[in-house]
């Protein structure tokens, strides 16, 4: 950063004013004492509280934190449940949800939000009107998403009893009661969220993108299919890298959709790590085991998001 | 970009391809605005019939005999666990934690962010890196320890009372998620004001450091008086995610009084018990929802832009 030695430079006293006196070198450290509370909070509250996390999962805690280290007990268990597939652990559904959900939240997203934005750009009338559409559900909360859509699927009240009425009566949708199947119920209400606001990210994309470049590739006879296999997706890489950090820390995060769609779904079977976390350590009386689910979860964030961070703010000196 | 524009290759006859093209394209699009539009509509709709007209009516059929009854009940009457005084206590609860969290979390933002990029100093990269990846963390991972801490908080709050008869907000749920929503929050708020900041002119503030403007006085005349689209996107942004948010609330304001709209909300939606008012639970639902969709609706061009901003970072 070129700036900070021309910065400091900045405030005349300095050369002016050799014996510096309290007052200005307070005035100096002013900026410092002003963002050091923030600072403060976010070290005692999010790494402070991280490591305080961190280090309970080592312990043997129960119901009340127990502050006797007694190893990585905890996390020998989530190893073992892992395996446990038959009849599934608790842990093992909660990780191959994660797995299920998260891949095809983020796939879904993408693909849709960009195929809309594609759609969109087209010179369309009613874009004004459009967009907002798509992108309304992002200011709902999970939980009045998960009531919406509860209502919707459910098989006796919602599409599947619309569907009877209107003469198709073979028709059956009852994934949201299915413990094999009610995941998909929450990748559903999920993508319906999350997919318009991704279509926005992409949409300004587009718009960013140089239209001499378009005019050269269509006057060389590149088809439309081409041009946006070929120049346009390319160009628009960084805003796949954008959306997908959006929807990688969205998909671990999530945690209301899942109860307010399914409470949990049958048997536990809608359960994602968080959900896991939530009920072990509040309450099934097993906090070293949730506070070292919340320690997985963590890491599999950082191991996201932070080489993403840290190419955002080394590079661009500006 | 008008691509579309490609040359209509195989013009077959009559119809050209491109009017082909064009009918598919807004048929796609009709196609998924419904798709958006269908459980929000199922939503108002059913808020406003009768359990009747829902048990032998078509979910999609709007109310033959609209009626305001399954709104007035979830507001005034409805049970939420074993109160049943409706949810505009807790749509209350929510406003009064969500205005102090917003406006406390917005300024503190707005005044980093100034630091951050007109005051620098070494290392001013790894405080904001710190910063920013608190936005990103599972809050389980800081959830336990916040809960042991509101605790004790809360107890000593009640030995301050009994010692000086009042407890300063210790140990008051609202206040403890107001802090909460204040710590957690301002990652993203001071995300926002920096990456604003980043493009002021930084000449301005030399001038004014010239001619012997004070640190406060800059960001008092100069940044807050330029600072107002920033302003509006961090507060609509700040204010749907605390409004939204569930897992803080139900972890520290789970049980009781001062339960916040969405946790009320599950509760009266999950109840089981007599016979489930579906029409009251989707007013319910609509009540939470209001407020947000009304930000959304009002200021809508902001609501995405701070979105957009949250997600592209540093």
């Amino acid at each position: 950063m070129t700036t900070v030695a021309t910065q400091i430079k900045l405030t005349p006293e300095h050369n002016a004013r050799p014996r510096a006196s309290v007052r200005s070198r307070l005035q100096d450290a002013l900026p410092k004492i002003v963002l050091a509370p923030s600072f403060a909070i976010t070290i005692v509250f999010v790494y402070g509280f991280i490591l305080w996390t961190v280090y309970l999962s080592f312990t043997n805690s129960k119901t009340f934190p127990s502050y006797a280290i007694s190893g990585p007990r905890a996390y020998q268990r989530l190893w073992r449940w892992t395996f446990e597939s038959d009849p599934p652990s608790s842990w093992y559904t909660s990780i191959t949800n994660m797995g299920i959900f998260g891949f095809l939240y983020i796939f879904i997203c993408l693909a849709l939000g960009l195929f809309l934005a594609i759609l969109l750009d087209q010179k369309i009338r009613g874009e004004g009107m459009l967009r907002p559409i798509y992108l309304y559900p992002m200011a709902l909360s999970f939980i009045v998403t998960g009531v919406a859509w509860k209502w919707f699927l459910d098989p006796g009240l919602g599409l599947e009893q619309t569907l009877h009425q209107w003469g198709w009566t073979s028709f059956h949708f009852d994934w949201i009661k299915n413990k094999d199947f009610v995941i998909y119920t929450v990748v559903i209400a999920g993508v319906w969220q999350a997919s318009g606001f991704i279509m926005a990210m992409f949409l300004a994309g587009l718009r960013g993108i140089d239209g001499e470049i378009m005019k050269a590739a269509q006057i060389d006879g590149a088809t439309t299919f081409q041009l946006y296999r070929r120049i346009v997706i390319p160009l628009l890489r960084p805003v796949f890298l954008s959306a997908f950090i959006v929807l990688a820390h969205l998909a671990i995060k999530s945690y209301d959709l899942v109860v307010a769609l399914t409470s949990g779904g049958p048997g536990g079977s809608a359960w994602l790590p968080s959900n896991f976390m939530y009920e072990y350590t509040f309450k099934r009386n097993e906090m070293a085991v949730g506070s070292a689910s919340a320690v997985i979860m963590l890491m599999t964030i950082t191991a996201i998001i932070v080489p993403y961070l840290y190419s955002e703010l080394r590079e661009r000196p500006r | 970009m008008s691509v579309i524009a490609t040359p209509a290759r195989q013009s077959t006859g009559g119809i050209s391809a491109r009017t082909v093209n064009r009918i598919v394209v807004y048929g796609l699009l009709a196609l998924f605005a419904l798709f958006y539009l269908m459980p929000l509509f199922v939503m108002l709709v059913t808020s406003f019939k009768t359990m009747d007209e829902i048990q032998n009516g078509n979910m999609l059929a709007l109310p033959q005999a609209p009626t305001f009854e399954p709104w007035l009940k979830a507001w005034g009457e409805t049970c939420v666990g074993l109160t049943c005084a409706g949810i505009k206590g807790y749509f209350w609860n929510s406003i009064k934690m969500v205005v102090p969290a917003v406006l406390i979390s917005t300024l503190l933002g707005a005044i980093n962010g100034y630091v951050l990029t007109k005051w620098r100093f070494r290392g001013h990269t790894v405080v904001f890196g710190l910063m920013l990846f608190a936005c990103f963390i599972p809050f389980q991972s800081v959830l336990l320890p916040m809960a042991t801490i509101l605790g004790s908080l809360g107890r000593f709050g009640v030995t301050l009372r009994n010692a000086t008869g009042f407890s300063f907000g210790l140990g008051n749920p609202t206040v403890n998620l107001v802090f909460v929503h204040v710590v957690y929050g301002l990652g993203f708020t001071t995300l926002f004001f920096r990456n604003y900041y980043e493009a002021f002119p930084t000449e301005l503030v030399k001038a004014a450091q010239v001619d012997g403007a004070s640190f406060f006085q800059i960001f008092r005349r100069i940044m807050l008086p330029n600072s107002m689209p920033i302003f509006v996107v961090t507060v609509i942004y700040q204010f749907t995610n605390i409004w939204n948010d569930f897992l803080f609330a139900s972890a520290y304001a789970g049980t009781g009084d001062a339960m916040p709209m969405t946790v009320a909300l599950n509760n009266v939606v999950n109840t089981s018990t007599g016979v489930v008012e579906y029409n009251v639970n989707m007013a319910a639902a609509m009540i939470a929802a209001l407020p947000t969709l009304l930000v959304y609706v009002v200021a809508g061009r902001y609501f995405v832009r701070g979105l957009m901003a949250g997600a592209v970072k540093g």
